[in-house]
């Protein structure tokens, strides 16, 4: 589609009254600090904003109320992330078990790629465990690009806890009600 | 020599009665009689005529290869038949089409036979209510475990749900709870909630592997599979129950947990470990194979494969692999890291400048036809004796050969070996005891178990060694050029009933490592001084039109499927 260039009008083509124009807006903002001394700045990062309820910032794994890894390893956040910053390890059959009951599997490794990360949020939106949340970090430095990779260990640590139904822990309270089929955990 | 190039198996059968019935008002004509799961022509089903009209008819318990069983009831139509008069004639309509007098009972698609005119009706609304209310009783106890269940991505219970689930139960009550994790055998994990209880396994172990040891114990919501006390269910063929049970319920101990079905990659191929050659597909992820699941071929090994054969893939990815080219240095010096070019240059010069009959060649039928092919270039060029190895185990009723090579008749037909694989190797012993043979080529084999032993070797002026793992043979190599496994590169097999069959490359060769016919070519070249084909779809057409045994066939005329050559 061509858009056509609307023609200057002669007040336009003066040129001197959007110079004027420009100069009131600095000239107002002068005043308001060099007068009334009002602070339009902050002083990052001793002082730092507060940021919305919906502040999507870097993505972290989360633990149930009870200290337990959420994440059973289901790998859809890894297929869902645009950009691919997202690399799980299964355990595999032999490997390490879920450390809470009934869940069967958690993963071996689990890394996100902070620097390719664009906080879309895909990952928290897709999982079906409740396990990964964007939280409001977005201030993630380092001097090199390793540390920026982010284990699963260090996503754990910084994502904390975050409660929410158990459904595994239901589900195995639920079987072992039943007397007909003890259920081996 | 003449040989025919056909696909067919079996002469071709008396011609069948064809009968028009209409799906979903789309006329169309179909064979009255159809292969049942033994291949005997029973009469056709409405389920069978629907795949001929192209249209989906979802369902759990039936299976082409199965006998079938009725009891999933998913997928129930309806249908209609022409309607007849008290006197036994089709009723018309006043346009003079025959009335169709439609069944107030839907049926089961999968058992009820077809008859001539009539219709069945795939997409009604009470189709569809039907298959949401046998998807809602099946989804009553089913424990909903996606995110932890191997099969997710692949489960027929998630892919009707889309189509036609609910998105909320309505079944108030606790589920029934099963055993978990059940340990089956020594291949198989059961996770028996999971169960839609469809009895496919059961009747694959029961009427394929002919080894009964499923079953269902217990009554109503506490159906549940098991294998009969006291006994572990581990025949060869287990790990086929996991590829059609249609659901998690059944997993696969070696896949478990390995990786989802979403990220792998599916290529084409064979399997090499005996010399049926079942059809496979080799899942993998950047470069790294998952697993092998069986690829339909009725020709060879129809929808199975054995477990042995399913398991045999984890030395492709073994740390010793080779994976540099390595040259003796002069004089007694070990064997040193060198590049192609210098390698096959050297092997060129040696070889052509060695006299008539003073090279052998031992090659292996676990090379690809076109390999093989290109070996015997050089043998004819350089007079040379060749060989291969045999290798037997046990043969069973269903797929597995006694031959454990894979391309036995390969060798034969572009004379590597006799009939008689192996007979010529005294003789090659022989000549190295005698002094005659002083060059000795070895592709893929550890000669030094066939009676070629090390003080032979040593006899040796040049011993040139291809392989994919180390051995005592690569040992003491003049020269070792790493090749790679049948995963890593293109070719074809010729199985022991003569079925040509090409497979794909999944994965590629770790370090240096190379297909062995892109440097038996260059080789090839040098020596003989004659240009060949650099693709392997070329080398291929070129061995079909000099091999007499290979007469007729072509690249991709082999297709998926294969073609057989008279042996
Ligand atoms: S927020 Fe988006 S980009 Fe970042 S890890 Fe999640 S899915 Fe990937
Ligand atoms: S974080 Fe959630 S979506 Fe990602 S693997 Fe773990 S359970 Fe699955
Ligand atoms: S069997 Fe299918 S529906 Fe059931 S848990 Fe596994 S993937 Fe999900
Ligand atoms: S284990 Fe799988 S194949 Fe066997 S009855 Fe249950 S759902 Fe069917
Ligand atoms: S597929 Fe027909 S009843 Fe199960």
């Amino acid at each position: 589609m061509i858009v056509d260039r609307r023609p200057l009008t002669f007040w336009e083509k003066l040129y001197l009254p959007a110079i004027v124009g420009g100069l009131k807006v600095t000239l107002k903002h002068a005043y308001s600090t060099l007068i009334q001394r009002k602070v339009v700045t902050m002083e990052y990062p001793e002082q730092k904003w507060t940021l919305p309820e919906n502040y999507r910032g870097a993505p972290y794994l989360v633990k149930d109320q009870e200290g337990s890894t959420k994440c059973v390893s289901c790998q859809l956040c890894e297929f869902v992330c645009p950009p691919k910053a997202i690399r799980i390890t299964p355990p595999g059959a032999s490997g390490q078990k879920a450390d809470r009951a009934n869940a069967e599997k958690m993963p071996k490794e689990f890394e996100i790629n902070m620097l390719r990360c664009i906080y879309c949020g895909f990952c928290q939106e897709v999982c079906p465990e409740e396990a990964i949340f964007l939280l409001k970090d977005y201030s993630i430095t380092s001097t090199s690009r390793e540390e920026l990779v982010y284990n699963k260990e260090k996503l754990l640590a910084l994502g904390g806890e975050h409660g929410g139904i158990q459904k595994w822990k239901h589900k195995l309270e639920e079987a072992k009600a039943q007397e007909n089929f003890p259920v081996k955990v | 020599m003449s040989t025919t190039a056909t696909t067919e198996t079996k002469p071709a059968a008396p011609a069948i009665e064809k009968i028009k019935v209409k799906v979903d008002g789309r006329e169309i004509e179909v064979p009255k009689l159809m292969p049942d799961w033994t291949g005997k022509l029973t009469p056709t089903t409405m389920i069978q005529a629907c795949e001929l009209a192209k249209t989906d008819v979802p369902h759990y318990c039936y299976h082409p290869k199965l006998p079938i069983a009725g009891n999933c009831r998913m997928c129930l139509v309806e249908f209609g038949t022409p309607a007849l008069g008290p006197d036994r004639k089709p009723v018309l309509n006043p346009d003079g089409t025959a009335k169709i007098a439609k069944s107030p009972r839907p049926a089961i698609a999968c058992a009820t036979p077809i008859s001539p005119g009539m219709e069945i009706y795939n997409n009604t609304p009470t189709v569809k209510q039907m298959r949401e209310g046998v998807l809602e009783f099946l989804l009553i106890n089913h424990p909903l475990d996606c995110p932890i269940c191997d099969q997710a991505g692949e489960c027929k219970l998630q892919e009707y749900s889309v189509d036609y689930g609910q998105s909320a139960s309505r079944f108030a009550e606790a589920k029934v709870h099963k055993p978990k994790a059940v340990d089956l055998g020594p291949r198989i994990m059961l996770d028996d909630e999971r169960c839609i209880l469809c009895t496919r396994c059961v009747r694959f172990t029961r009427d394929v592997a002919g080894d009964d040891k499923l079953g269902i114990v217990n009554r109503g919501s506490y159906n549940t599979i098991a294998a009969y006390p006291g006994t572990q269910f581990d025949n060869n063929y287990t790990l086929n129950t996991v590829d059609i049970c249609p659901v998690g319920a059944l997993t696969s101990k070696d896949f478990r947990f390995q990786m989802r079905v979403w990220f792998l990659k599916e290529t084409k191929s064979l399997c090499n470990s005996c010399g049926t050659g079942c059809n496979v597909l080799v899942s993998s992820r950047e470069e790294k194979m998952y697993r092998y699941t069986p690829r339909e071929n009725d020709a060879v090994n129809g929808p199975w494969m054995c477990d042995a054969g399913r398991l045999n893939y984890k030395w492709v990815g073994r740390a010793d692999r080779l994976k540099d080219v390595l040259m003796r240095g002069a004089g007694q010096g070990g064997l040193v890291k060198t590049t192609w070019l210098t390698a096959i240059n050297d092997i060129s010069d040696k070889l052509k400048r060695a006299p008539a009959g003073s090279v052998a060649i031992v090659a292996s039928a676990r090379q690809t036809n076109e390999e093989l092919y290109l070996l015997a270039k050089l043998k004819a060029n350089l007079g040379a004796l060749s060989d291969s190895v045999e290798h037997t185990g046990e043969a069973d009723r269903l797929l597995v050969s006694a031959d454990k090579n894979p391309n036995t008749n390969g060798a034969r037909l572009n004379g590597i070996c006799y009939t008689e694989i192996g007979s010529n190797l005294p003789q090659i012993a022989q000549g190295i005891q005698s002094g005659k043979i002083k060059t000795l080529i070895v592709f893929g084999e550890d000669v030094t178990t066939q009676g070629i032993g090390a003080d032979l070797l040593a006899k040796l002026d040049t011993l040139i060694v291809s392989d994919i793992l180390p051995n005592a043979t690569t040992q003491l190599a003049h020269y070792v050029l790493p090749g790679a496994a049948h995963v890593e590169k293109r070719g074809s097999f010729t199985n022991t009933k003569g079925r040509v069959q090409k497979f794909m490359k999944a994965v590629e060769a770790p370090g240096d490592a190379r297909a062995e016919w892109e440097f038996l070519h260059d080789l090839v070249h040098n020596v003989t001084g004659k240009n060949g084909y650099v693709t392997i779809e070329g080398l291929f057409n070129q061995m079909a039109a000099e091999v007499p045994g290979f007469a007729g066939l072509s690249w991709a005329g082999l297709g998926d499927t294969g073609v057989t050559v008279t042996i």
